[in-house]
């Protein structure tokens, strides 16, 4: 691992030490955050799988009474049975957050409660698969709003731990050795240039005590 | 906030999404879907988008723009075709990108 370009002094270190100390606090936090979000994460994605599983499932038995509806009606009719709503389904968008993650909320706000109000057509020249496939796609309706609100949640989710990840690894394999290593580095500097000055010292002393009394102190 | 429900898709597929209040787009032009989902989506009128599974594999770069945003949540629904399974792979991809590796659906 490669050093960082410091010059080798005590202030540096010093202040190395402290960014060490936040990286380290860094990491354990960003580890922590990694852990919790990804244990909501993997809750989360089992329940959208089964979501999913029984909205494709419906959809599928919806369809099917359409195929039905549209084997007994002509296209025409069929089509502008269809076409006007009595009224619009819209969602009140929240948002929650889950470990600074925001995710949304949707609450489904209907226009009407009552069951006859579904269906958009007179019932005179309809079909009543046709009224099978309204209503069962109704029923669909509160999960499929689920459905959207846990998916997205997911992948906003999922890119979080992906951001979160990474940052951990940063820290843990590359910001955190390369403090370590700098600090030893200096450390060892420091104590080289110890090592040297009290040499050069016991050198300058022997060099005085020869020249002042004419003896050297080492052979004492 | 109260916003919108949007759905498009080839009018095969969608027809009965008028019928119980969401907002139709029908798009029997596979490659306008991202042009038209850009405009939905702009227009900041929809939280969620429905988008039957063909037209949602084509708009994956116009879907990009919008993955980090909170809303409008874009949400693939089989077609009338049946479903081809795009909607599944999509949680597994998110398994993938979150875990490192696909644990829960193992394929």
């Amino acid at each position: 691992m490669a050093i960082m370009n410091v010059n080798p002094t005590r202030m540096q270190m010093t202040k190395l030490k402290k960014q060490l100390q936040i990286a380290r606090r860094g990491h354990k936090m960003l580890k922590d955050k990694r852990d919790e979000l990804m244990r909501q994460f993997i809750e989360l994605v089992k329940e959208t799988k089964k979501l999913r599983e029984k909205v494709e499932a419906q959809l599928e038995n919806c369809n099917n009474h359409f195929i039905n509806a549209s084997a007994v009606m002509n296209k025409k009719s069929l089509e502008s049975s269809l076409m006007s709503s009595k009224h619009q389904t819209g969602v009140e968008v929240g948002s929650k957050n889950i470990m600074s993650v925001d995710v949304p909320l949707f609450e489904s706000v209907h226009g009407s409660d009552d069951k006859g109000e579904i269906f958009p057509y007179g019932f005179a020249f309809t079909s009543f698969e046709l009224d099978d496939a309204v209503s069962e796609l109704n029923n669909v309706l509160p999960d499929l709003i689920k459905l959207a609100e846990t998916e997205k949640s997911c992948e906003l989710m999922a890119a979080e731990i992906e951001r979160t990840r990474r940052r951990v690894n940063s820290l843990e394999h590359v910001m955190i050795p390369r403090y370590e290593e700098t600090i030893k580095y200096i450390a060892m500097k420091l104590e080289e240039n110890d090592r040297s000055s009290r040499t050069r010292l016991m050198k300058v002393k022997d060099m005085l005590l020869e020249k002042a009394h004419g003896y050297s102190e080492k052979y004492q | 906030m109260v916003k919108n429900i949007a759905v498009i898709g080839d009018s095969e597929s969608i027809k009965g999404f008028g019928a119980v209040g969401i907002d139709m787009f029908i798009c029997d032009e596979p490659f306008e879907s991202g042009n038209l989902l850009k405009r939905i989506a702009e227009s900041d009128d929809y939280a969620i988008i429905y988008m039957t599974e063909e037209l949602f594999e084509l708009s994956a770069k116009e879907r990009s723009k919008f993955a980090e945003r909170t809303v409008p949540a874009v949400i693939p629904i089989p077609s009338a075709g049946g479903k081809k399974g795009i909607g599944q792979k999509r949680l597994s991809m998110f398994v993938e990108q979150a875990v490192g590796s696909d644990i829960l659906f193992g394929n």
